[in-house]
Parts: C-alpha cells; sequence; structure tokens
C-alpha cells in the first residue's frame, strides 16, 4: 500500500488526467518531491516563482494541515492520504468604503441631484468625497476633468505639472484664463477649482513626473489619470501605475481624433499590452507640431472624468479592456477589445521591468531635441538679415506645412515642407547657399543634416526658427 | 494586444443558474459563495451540480467572501464521491457589476476553473458572467452555454 495524493480536477490535465497519484515517501515534502518528479508540470501551479507554495494551496494530510504538524517534514506512512486544497476570496471591489466622511447642510444641497440618483446617493457622494485623485498635468485633457472631477465632489485632487500659461494654451486648456497667461499652471488651475467647489482640497506638485518622483507622488492617491502628451509619461505613468496596483485613467488627443481607456493591471490589460514599445522618436506628432481642434479635449477629458467617478464609485462597465476612440469628422465613436499580453514586461506572467527606467532613453528622446547640425551649418535670424539686405544670392527655403506658411513668412521664402524634401530635392542645386528655416528650428534642423548626407554642403539651419525672426528681427511676424 | 478568439466556455442548466441567483438574493446584502461541481474536457467546464458555501468572513461581508480550506476538502470529497471535481466557484457582488475586481484576482486559484459571479440590485439578481484565468494574471470572460437536455 502507498499513499495516495488527491489531484484537484483544476490540475489533472498537468498530471496526465489522474484524479490521484499513488507515491511513497517518509516525509510529506519527499512526496511532493516525487509528485513533482513524475509530473514536473505541476510545479508552476503548486509552487510560485520564489519556490513557495501558492497562498492559496494548502496541504493537508488526511484531515490535517500540515501547517500545524511539521509542515513539510511532516511524516506520512501507508494508506495516508495527501489532499491539496485551495482556498479562496474574493469580493466585489478594491477600494475599501469611506468611512468615517460626512457630508454637512451644505455639501448636501450641493451634490442633490446624485444623492437622490440610486446608483450614486449618499453612499457614493461620501465614496467621492473619500477619494483620492492624482491628474498628471493641468493642460488640454486636465482642464475639464480637474474642473468636473472638483465639481462633482472628489475630495482631494493632486496635480503635477511645471508649466506656465501662454496663449496658445487658452485655445483648449479651459481651466486658464486670459488674465492667467505667464503665471504657473498650477496656482491659475487651484483658483479655479477653489471657484468651483471650495470642499476639493487640492494638492499642488510642481515638477515634471519622474522615475525618481513618481512612485513617491502616486502613493498617497487611489487614481491617477494621464493628461500628458509624451510618450516618455505615459509609460512612466503605465509602468508606476501597474508597480503599484492603480488603476490609469487614459486619454489621448491629437488633430480631430481622441481615444481613452482605463489601463488597470489587477483588472485588464495596461499600456505596454497595448504598445510594448514607443514609435520612433519624432514619427509621433505632438498637439504642439501637428494641432489639435480646441474642443476635442473637452469630450476626451470628461471622458476620463466619468471613468474615474466610475471607478470610484464602483458601478458601470468600465472601460478596463476597452479602447474607446472618437473621431470629431466624422463624429463616431468606436471601440477596439484590449487584451492582457501573458508576455507583457511590465504586467506579463514574468515581468522584466520590475522598477521604474529611464523613460526619456526607452523612448529615444535625447534631452535637447533640436539636431545639433555643427556650427558650421547654422546660421542666426540676425545674420539671415545681414544676407538678405545685402542681396546676397541664396535659397531660403521654408520646410513648414502649407498651413503655417499661410499664417506668416520670411520675405523670398521658397515653401518645401519637411515631408516632401527627399521626393524635391532635384529641384535644388548642391551649388546654391541653401538657409532652411521652420517654425522653431528643429525640423529645419532634420533637413539640413539629411541634406549634409545628400551632398549638400552649402546648407545652413536657421537658429530658432521663424519665432527668433519674429524676437530678434521682425516682430511684425506673428507668432503661432 | 488586441483581443483575439478565445474558446472558453462552462456549460450548465437553466436550474443551475437559478440556484446560484437565489443563493445571492438569499444572502443579500452579504456576499454568497459556492463551488461548481462538474467535468472538464478540454476547454470546457461541464458543470453538473451548485454547491453552496458559507462566506467565512466575519467583518466586510456585503464586499468580501471567504471560502476556508475545510470547506473545499469537504466540497472535494463530496464530487469525489459522485463521480465530479471542484471545477471552478461562484459568488455575488451585492450592487456591484458581474465583474471580477482586483482583489478577486488577487485571491482567486488555478487557471481553467470557471468563476460565476452575479450582480444583485437591490436585492433582485441581475447579470450574471462567469470567467476564468488563463494564466495568473488576468480573468477573461467565459462563454456560458446553457443546455437543458
Amino acid at each position: 500500500m502507498a499513499i495516495a495524493i488527491l489531484i484537484p480536477t483544476a490540475l489533472r490535465s498537468y498530471a496526465g488526467g489522474k484524479e490521484s497519484v499513488e507515491i511513497s515517501g517518509p516525509t510529506v515534502g519527499a512526496a511532493l518531491l516525487s509528485l513533482l518528479d513524475a509530473h514536473p508540470e505541476l510545479r508552476k501551479h503548486l509552487y510560485n516563482d520564489e519556490g513557495k507554495l501558492r497562498h492559496f494551496v494548502n496541504i493537508y494530510v488526511n484531515d490535517e494541515d500540515i501547517r500545524y504538524s511539521g509542515e513539510t517534514e511532516t511524516s506520512i506512512k501507508d494508506g495516508d492520504t495527501i489532499s491539496i486544497v485551495p482556498s479562496i476570496a474574493g469580493g466585489s471591489t478594491a477600494v475599501e468604503d469611506a468611512q468615517g466622511v460626512e457630508l454637512d447642510r451644505d455639501e448636501i444641497l450641493r451634490y442633490s441631484r446624485h444623492l437622490i440618483m440610486p446608483e450614486v446617493a449618499l453612499e457614493g457622494q461620501k465614496k467621492l468625497k473619500a477619494a483620492r485623485v492624482l491628474c498628471i498635468g493641468a493642460g488640454g485633457l486636465g482642464s475639464p476633468l480637474a474642473m468636473y472631477l472638483a465639481a462633482a465632489g472628489v475630495g482631494r485632487m493632486g496635480i503635477v505639472d511645471f508649466d506656465v500659461v501662454d496663449f496658445t494654451n487658452l485655445q483648449r486648456q479651459i481651466i486658464h484664463s486670459t488674465a492667467n497667461v505667464g503665471r504657473l499652471k498650477l496656482d491659475s488651475a487651484k483658483e479655479r477649482i477653489a471657484e468651483i467647489n471650495p470642499y476639493v482640497q487640492v494638492d499642488t506638485f510642481e515638477a515634471a513626473l519622474s522615475s525618481e518622483n513618481a512612485l513617491e507622488l502616486f502613493a498617497d492617491y487611489d487614481i491617477i489619470v494621464d493628461g500628458t502628451d509624451n510618450f516618455p509619461t505615459r509609460y512612466l505613468v503605465n509602468d508606476a501605475c501597474v508597480l503599484m496596483g492603480k488603476p490609469n485613467v487614459y486619454g489621448s488627443i491629437f488633430r480631430f481624433e481622441g481615444q481613452a481607456t482605463v489601463f488597470y493591471a489587477k483588472e485588464g490589460p495596461c499600456y505596454r499590452c497595448l504598445y510594448p514599445e514607443p514609435p520612433p522618436p519624432g514619427l509621433v506628432p505632438s498637439c504642439a507640431e501637428g494641432g489639435v481642434l480646441g474642443v476635442l479635449p473637452g469630450v476626451i477629458g470628461v471622458i476620463q472624468a466619468i471613468e474615474t467617478v466610475k471607478l470610484i464609485l464602483g458601478k458601470g462597465d468600465s472601460l478596463i479592456g476597452r479602447l474607446l476612440l472618437f473621431d470629431a469628422m466624422k463624429m463616431k465613436f468606436r471601440e477596439l477589445k484590449l487584451r492582457k499580453n501573458p508576455d507583457c514586461p511590465v504586467c506579463g506572467l514574468n515581468p522584466t521591468v520590475t522598477k521604474l527606467i529611464d523613460y526619456q532613453q526607452f523612448c529615444g528622446v535625447t534631452p535637447h531635441e533640436e539636431v545639433s547640425v555643427g556650427s558650421e551649418f547654422e546660421i542666426t535670424p540676425v545674420e539671415l538679415k545681414t544676407k538678405i539686405d545685402r542681396g546676397d544670392d541664396f535659397v531660403l527655403m521654408d520646410v513648414r506645412q502649407p498651413e503655417e506658411y499661410a499664417i506668416c513668412r520670411i520675405p523670398g521664402s521658397r515653401l518645401i515642407p519637411q515631408a516632401t524634401v527627399p521626393e524635391r530635392l532635384h529641384e535644388l542645386s548642391s551649388a546654391d547657399e541653401i538657409v532652411v528655416h521652420c517654425r522653431s528650428g528643429v525640423r529645419s534642423g532634420q533637413v539640413v543634416e539629411f541634406m549634409k548626407q545628400a551632398g549638400f554642403r552649402k546648407v545652413r539651419n536657421l537658429v530658432g526658427g521663424i519665432l527668433r525672426w519674429s524676437d530678434d528681427v521682425d516682430p511684425t511676424v506673428p507668432k503661432y | 494586444m488586441i483581443q483575439g478568439a478565445n474558446n472558453l466556455a462552462i456549460k450548465l442548466k437553466t436550474e443551475h443558474l437559478a440556484q446560484i441567483k437565489q443563493h445571492g438574493e438569499q444572502t443579500y446584502p452579504h456576499e454568497c459563495c459556492g463551488f461548481l461541481l462538474g467535468e472538464r474536457e478540454g476547454s470546457t467546464n461541464y458543470l453538473r451540480e451548485v454547491y453552496g458555501a458559507e462566506n467565512e468572513r466575519q467583518d466586510s461581508r456585503h464586499n468580501r467572501y471567504l471560502i476556508t480550506p475545510e470547506q473545499s476538502k469537504r466540497a472535494d470529497s463530496y464530487a469525489r464521491s459522485r463521480g465530479l471535481g471542484v471545477i471552478g466557484y461562484y459568488h455575488s457582488h451585492p450592487d456591484h457589476p458581474a465583474a471580477p475586481s482586483g482583489y478577486d484576482l488577487d485571491h482567486s486559484c488555478w487557471p481553467g476553473e470557471s468563476y460565476i459571479i452575479v450582480a444583485i440590485e437591490k436585492g433582485k439578481a441581475a447579470a450574471l458572467n462567469s470567467f476564468t484565468k488563463p494564466d495568473y494574471t488576468q480573468f477573461e470572460q467565459e462563454e456560458i452555454l446553457v443546455e437543458d437536455s
């Protein structure tokens, strides 16, 4: 007679389909070892990566839990039965209830349209008051998001931003007013929120989110809302949320299109499941480069706000596992189902990203965006002005988009948009002297570099672009 | 990753669904829980019997449940005596959607088992869904096939 190890139904396919396996051995540990020798596939379902029994796995000898009889050293004899027994738990929500939170008379009046709905009611409003939400960025998405969450009664909001309000923000960043141009976005946003709802505690963090500060900043908040517009920060927010087990309410906008979803690795995919690798630097233009419809962040930011409120209330069907795509021109919403990637480097089975990394490097972003073409291939606006006034014979080439050319131009320039330069290179002569410019000098720097490699030697980049031309030479040229 | 086809499914009878819903309504506003007994063939779980369990949580029973190993062992012996096995679990979400939470994932068991969740809204059974774990990192919804013949 031997010892029988009873195999749970879920594991039988790893044990040759057997209901029980006959084993001999002086102790439970020895018996389990010979079980794994015979059926090695069982190992990963009984033990975790550290070689310990999985937390839900309990081992019994007859009716005794070995935890109380000597663990794996428990001796066994013929006729004994070893059982592999799971314990299981669960529940409806990962967020604990709002305990000890009360609403005063004014708050009850303020939130009355919430309180009379069964899906929110007093209990839900207390959850909103107890909630702590961190908004990354007080820009296009952050503006409607922060304003609506404040109005809805989210008790504590953190905002991370380091920028100053400028005139180009006002077309869409509705939390900031014209009078606040030149002030910190944080100060402007905090004042506006206080006007909307003085019951909201606003924590401001004047910093660029980084691998050094992200974990500490996120620790005090339940939900992180990503309102940023660059890839390094998106990957950083994602990884920090996965590592800390927090939901990441995601939105992005470009021109007339937007996307929104909730990345929550505990319940679905993360950003890296969708985009394992960042796009090559420069391939995907930013809103500053490609433009954005001013109203669009209103739609996407408000969707993020709704998802945040639903997560707090624990109600409805969340966007977890669904990517919502919005096209303002077609006025259409579409939806893609997202699936968790078991090979995901951060939330998969064998994660390789277990701490925050250098996201600038990961996304191939060099600290100074401007391409250094070398000083002999550069020219300043003042030098260019002198050249023009002297009547030098040269080609002034503008590589911006036609829409930008329509806003302003340097007299005598010839428009060859950056994307068309390779196919129109034959229109240019390498014997000619050529000055290339764009808005700020970045794109023209790339064109100069490209032309150098194509054999042009007398080509120079206008440093600082038409913006610096406006500053240093001709203030009547409008900046945009 | 964009979602692909998944062929995981649980086959059961109308009366099983009724039993689970009834259990959830009985324990409302607390969570109910129990075992799904049956057989497994390939990627399909065949439910033969619903076997109720006691929620052994003493606190937070409106949003937490716990099944101790003693109950699991009893359910497993019962199932074996009928030529069946534990193929999964069910529990209720009082006033909460019928979808697994992060807490559910953290405290669940082996891949391939079925997890039926029934939402109980204001005391009445509402949505019911079944989920399974393709691996240890996630739940995926599985198809519920009702076969009453």
